[in-house]
């Protein structure tokens, strides 16, 4: 079966690029933690954004239609799509109705989630994804295993390879400028011909109906101002009530991702340019079932700057392909068991729960709660082998009797010093690459008896 | 006043030497200290699984067994924080309650509540301390890198009133060792290798002692010590304080 343990032991298998890519993703975090000590009132700018979150969750249903009402007033065009589905239907329609059969598209998690490519790809579009790491992944026929940083897995040879096959670039040259040129080329025709962009969306602003996106690429302004039609794709939660809102999130989404003070471009786009049509996707996709999880809701407020990723010891040595969803790390693993409890239900397991992730969190989402809440939902929904709770069970009877728990210990300690292999064997999954603790003879328990009643 | 001494069921069995020296601190620093016999484990290993409904009769014994203390100490943070933040029981909400206010890790409790300024204790090693996390970012006895907030570790603190002891600063203070209760064997692969990159950055900085507030971290750093034939050692804090 494959899941994060499976996955991630795969991953293991080559120790020295486990090790390249934990120490590339701690060195994000590290950077992200020099720039966040440049700001004294970090701490109050995270309160903050959480607080706008919560406002903007709890009265979601009010500002949406405002935004709507604001957008159409713009000269946008609004959809409302209620799932996956209705999101690729509603873009489909539009590239078929004005005969487009080749797009660009910029980095949107969103249309991740929805599977958007695949599906377009089987109505015979071909999509291009101009930002740089997910054409790269785009290219080997991958998903994107970072938020942020897409290609992230993917070192620099491969790359180089990579483009000698696709782009022609001469073979063994994996110099980052050049590959960069390269790209660059490749997607400029592209930037220039094609008709339709598709883009995501960071934050939508209720007050004014506009939206802003954020790239260190430009890579969106260049499809959406090159084009007659710019759809934008959003979940529903990325609105947030009034424009001046945005200074505390754009102070904390670039710091928070990559250590830079502020993304390299913050588009707002507010009406379609003359003669443009300019259409946007509101997408519910379970976010609306999410929101009636008391539990679970706040963490609607991510804003996908993928610190939680970077800071997680396990995401580091595990990859963003063992958590096997669009958004990987500790807060895919708390959104994905809402989008398909059966198919996610390894995910919340996949942590130490050692609560980096909360404490990074530029919103506040505390993220390692939550993955305890899940797996107490997923248990109790049956999600769960059955051996682990005949083992679960076993442990909390004999834990729960001390005369039982006392002869148990008593023991096991016995055969672990008699007869050592019992435990020391290939099928003990601790043993495989750690010794067994030294059994005393005595417990501290039978010791105090001796000496101190 | 009155301590009960709160044992987690692995030092028990495997680490009693960490029980003794845990009993042995606090009779030295006037503690009159009592331990139930009739106790086994905090529920965590359940719990953390996701069979918290099966861990109700580990905390109907452990409030049998707590509820007539001043206080209740543990040399461990990962079972304190676990009483503290999920103990229920229906039958005596009330002394379930008081206890999850009055539990406290070793460590915390020798600096907040005994106020120790000065220990008598010598330990002339290179010792590194290992942050585990359940004590650092659930009880907060030592600041967290990923907070922009002043530095304090009090384990720290009392380890630097040790004569002899060298404190060791490591290249990332605390990242999880990777121990996570079931996930040591669940996800065993990953398990290992943080493991083993926390023992490395011990190792690349010359410690000889490894030491820190929870033995659970340490068991698995020491059984991947041990694999590799190291001469390295783990304490519990509480073995190094008691070197007097």
């Amino acid at each position: 079966m494959v899941n994060h343990v499976s996955l991630s032991e795969t991953f293991n298998k080559d120790e020295e690029r486990v090790n390249w890519h934990d120490e590339t993703l701690w060195w994000v975090r590290q950077k992200r933690d020099k720039a966040v000590w440049q700001i004294p009132e970090w701490e109050e700018l995270r309160d903050m954004a959480s607080q706008i979150k919560m406002n903007a969750l709890s009265n979601l249903h009010d500002y949406l239609l405002q935004f709507e009402k604001n957008a159409l007033a713009n000269g946008m065009v609004v959809h409302w799509a209620a799932d996956a589905d209705e999101h690729n239907d509603i873009v489909y329609d539009i590239l078929a109705k004005n005969k487009v059969e080749r797009i660009v598209k910029s980095k949107s998690m969103l249309t991740e989630e929805c599977h958007l490519n695949h599906f377009l790809a089987k109505k015979g579009i071909d999509v291009i994804d101009t930002d740089l790491g997910e054409r790269i992944v785009q290219l080997a026929e991958e998903a994107p295993s970072h938020i942020v940083l897409p290609c992230i897995h993917k070192k620099k040879e491969e790359i180089g390879e990579l483009f000698h096959r696709f782009l022609n670039t001469p073979e063994g040259n994996a110099d980052p400028q050049f590959l960069t040129a390269a790209a660059r080329i490749h997607l400029r025709e592209k930037f220039m011909t094609r008709r339709v962009a598709i883009t995501g969306v960071n934050f939508a602003i209720a007050e004014t109906g506009e939206f802003v996106i954020c790239t260190n690429e430009g890579n969106a302004d260049m499809g959406a101002h090159l084009s007659d039609i710019h759809i934008a794709c959003m979940g529903i939660e990325k609105l947030i009530p009034q424009r001046e809102h945005l200074s505390v999130f754009l102070r904390l989404l670039a710091r928070s991702a990559t250590g830079q003070p502020v993304t390299t471009y913050s588009s707002h786009f507010v009406r379609p340019l003359p003669g443009q049509e300019l259409h946007i996707v509101l997408v519910d996709n379970g976010r609306t079932r999410q929101l009636g999880r008391p539990d679970f809701r706040n963490s609607l407020k991510c804003i996908r700057c993928g610190a939680c990723m970077n800071t997680c010891p396990v995401y580091r040595r595990s990859g963003g392909h063992s958590y096997h969803n669009a958004i990987a790390g500790p807060i895919g693993a708390i959104l994905a068991p809402n989008l398909d409890m059966k198919e996610y239900a390894d995910l919340p397991f996949a942590s130490t729960l050692c609560g980096s992730c909360s404490n990074v969190c530029p919103v506040k989402i505390d993220i390692h709660q939550q993955l305890y809440k899940w797996r107490q939902v997923l248990t109790k929904e049956g999600h769960t082998p059955a051996a682990k709770t005949a083992a679960m069970k076993v442990m909390a009877g004999t834990l729960s009797r001390p005369a039982v728990y006392r002869f148990a210990g008593k023991a096991g300690r016995w055969f672990m010093r008699n007869i050592p292999w019992l435990t020391n064997n290939r099928f003990n999954p601790w043993y495989k690459q750690r010794d067994m603790p030294a059994p005393p003879k005595e417990s501290f328990g039978d010791w105090y008896r001796k000496n101190k009643r | 006043m009155n301590v009960g001494l709160f044992i987690p069921c692995y030092v028990d069995q495997f680490y009693p030497g960490v029980a003794i020296a845990t009993l042995q601190l606090l009779e030295k620093f006037g503690c009159r200290v009592t331990y139930p016999p009739g106790q086994t484990c905090c529920g965590q290993p359940m719990a953390n699984s996701g069979y918290e409904h099966l861990s109700d009769s580990c905390s109907t014994l452990f409030v049998k067994n707590f509820s007539s203390f001043d206080y209740i100490v543990c040399p461990s943070g990962s079972c304190t924080l676990h009483i503290k933040d999920h103990l229920n029981d229906d039958a005596s909400a009330a002394n379930a309650g008081n206890i999850r206010k009055r539990i406290y890790e070793l460590s915390e409790f020798m600096t907040d509540i005994l106020k120790v300024e000065k220990l008598s204790a010598c330990f002339p090693f290179k010792v590194g301390l290992h942050q585990s996390c359940h004590g650092q970012r659930g009880l907060y006895i030592s600041q967290m890198s990923e907070l922009v907030a002043e530095p304090f570790s009090k384990p720290g603190r009392l380890l630097q009133m040790v004569d002899g002891l060298e404190l060791v600063s490591l290249g990332r203070s605390d990242e999880c060792c990777g121990f996570g209760g079931t996930f040591c064997v669940a996800e065993e692969a990953v398990s290992v290798k943080m493991g083993k990159d926390r023992v490395d950055d011990h190792l690349k900085n010359k410690v000889e002692v490894i030491t820190g507030a929870d033995m659970s971290c340490l068991m698995h750093m020491e059984g991947i010590l041990k694999r590799q034939k190291s001469t390295v050692r783990v304490m519990h804090i509480a073995e190094i304080l008691t070197q007097w």
